[in-house]
């Protein structure tokens, strides 16, 4: 038991079920509102933003810590990532669109922020399917070059965002901003600001 | 773990709903009573008082009517924040007493009404309207008011007034959601002079035969039941009678996605969704929505001639 509770995975699972715990819950209690839909949609759709931030927080933290471990862990946030980008889309197909084909297919074509939020759930998929170990040594160096696919989708996953509210754009741009961050701290003036932070609080030869 | 699940079943589960409603609504009458007694406002001023002499109406739907906890929790209200509980939460700020609505403009008796002179304009009515938001969502709503020709009748409009012009309380500090520039304050709606003047068009003051609480816009309000929600303004404080099509606040914040007429209308899709379903809240599937929501035999002939695609 100890072993268990003294494991990160276990800890991180944990979190990462929370938001459908949450679900779950209000869900029974009756609290998720006068349109529970909505609620869900929602919930799943900003819960996979999350994940994806999530993601990508791990490479500028691993600068930030010097923690090469933490790349460990990363599997498993992408998957729980797919698994909520899952609920979202099946939340879409059937409490919106009740499997309509015909209605869907329109939505797709004819709906820019459907479109987008559609082809980034699309490019998940590969990912999903790639994430095993035999699948790394398999692609080798195309492993990597396919799992950078995450930048796009992130970004795709930003304007579906922003294009899906009516006016409001305070929630997307937060997000935008996080995600601009993120990315700007993969350059090399970023990637020089976190060791040079990390240089001031860990003393050399830690 | 050991998950120690309680024997009780929960008074919610027992009492039925109107009651247990009731029990709440008890609860908030008496935080209101007390607010009131310290403020020193009337309290028979206050949502959730028994509305008096309410008569029937021949504008009473059928459907089944959405429950009061979900009209007055989900609603959109920008004035008190952009979420859809927002105005739930924030509208408490917002003091309904006293109140006055100026009717301006091109009339022949302009005149500042006291709002509770104006609760006597007219025999107070209930109306059973079905609501349609340009989101996407719609329910079905027990108003109480008059219709706004009343009140126009007694101004008189001249020749010179072709539409009329709604404008909400500006007051940042009752209405939190104001210090956000989201949309042009006040918030201004607007109507042809024809379809203010028409019988549907109605002043609202109450809901479920009670005063209206200040997230549905208290003390005052427009239910335009065959238009998008959001040409219905609320917390009424001018009724200007105007020349000249009113720039309303939606079309400043969007042109190209909210027109001046905005008629409930499954063909003419807004730009970024289809306007063909809805959700009616309490309900699973969507439904398909109806053309001027369902009030086409009334208003239809309001539009005779006019290419609705173009003047959406």
């Amino acid at each position: 038991m100890g072993a268990v509770l003294r494991n990160p995975k276990v800890w991180i699972v944990l979190l990462c079920l929370l938001p459908l715990v949450r679900l779950i819950v209000l869900g029974v209690g009756g609290g998720l509102g006068a349109n529970p839909i909505e609620f869900i949609t929602h919930s799943t759709g900003t819960w996979t933003l999350v994940g994806l931030l999530v993601i990508l927080s791990v490479t500028p933290l691993r600068q930030l810590t010097g923690r090469a471990d933490l790349v460990r862990y990363r599997r498993m946030l992408g998957l729980f990532t797919f698994f909520y980008a899952c609920l979202h889309f099946v939340t879409y197909l059937w409490l919106d669109q009740f499997f309509d084909p015909a209605a869907i297919a329109r939505d797709i074509v004819k709906r820019p922020f459907i479109t987008v939020g559609f082809t980034a759930f699309v490019l998940l998929i590969p990912l999903a399917a790639t994430s095993t170990h035999a699948m790394m040594r398999r692609l080798g160096r195309r492993w990597q070059l396919l799992h950078r696919l995450i930048y796009l989708i992130a970004v795709l996953g930003i304007i579906h965002y922003l294009w899906l509210v009516k006016k409001d754009l305070t929630d997307p741009l937060v997000y935008g901003g996080v995600l601009v961050l993120l990315l700007g701290l993969r350059l090399p003036l970023g990637v020089a600001l976190l060791r040079a932070i990390r240089g001031r609080w860990v003393p050399a030869g830690s | 773990m050991l998950i120690r699940r309680s024997k009780d079943i929960p008074p919610s589960e027992i009492t039925p709903p109107e009651i247990y409603r009731d029990r709440r609504r008890f609860m908030q009458g008496l935080s209101a009573l007390a607010a009131g007694t310290l403020l020193g406002a009337s309290p028979e001023a206050g949502a959730g008082a028994r509305l008096v002499g309410i008569r029937g109406s021949a504008y009473r739907l059928a459907d089944e009517k959405t429950p009061y906890r979900d009209i007055t929790t989900y609603n959109n209200f920008y004035e008190f924040g952009t979420g859809k509980s927002d105005p739930a939460s924030n509208a408490g700020s917002l003091k309904t007493r006293p109140w006055t609505v100026t009717i301006e403009g091109a009339v022949k008796h302009p005149k500042i009404w006291d709002i509770e002179a104006l609760l006597k304009l007219a025999p107070l009515e209930e109306r059973v309207y079905r609501m349609r938001c340009v989101e996407g969502w719609s329910m079905v709503i027990p108003w109480v008011g008059f219709s706004l020709s009343e009140l126009i009748r007694r101004a008189e409009p001249t020749g010179n007034a072709k539409y009329v012009e709604f404008v909400t309380l500006n007051d940042p500090g009752q209405m939190p959601g104001q210090r956000s520039r989201v949309l042009n304050w006040p918030y201004v709606e607007g109507l042809r002079l024809d379809e203010a003047m028409h019988p549907l068009t109605l002043l609202a003051v109450g809901l479920y035969g009670e005063v209206l609480p200040n997230q549905n816009g208290a003390p005052i309000r427009l239910v335009v039941p065959w238009k998008y929600g959001f040409k219905s303004a609320k917390s009424i404080v001018s009724i200007r009678f105007v020349e000249k099509q009113p720039r309303t606040a939606w079309m400043m914040a969007a042109p190209e996605e909210y027109g001046f007429y905005s008629n409930v209308n499954p063909q003419v899709e807004h730009p970024r969704w289809s306007q063909a379903k809805e959700r009616r809240i309490g309900e699973f599937r969507k439904r398909d929505t109806l053309m001027f929501n369902g009030y086409g035999e009334q208003v239809a002939s309001l539009y005779r001639g006019m290419d609705l695609k173009k003047f959406f």
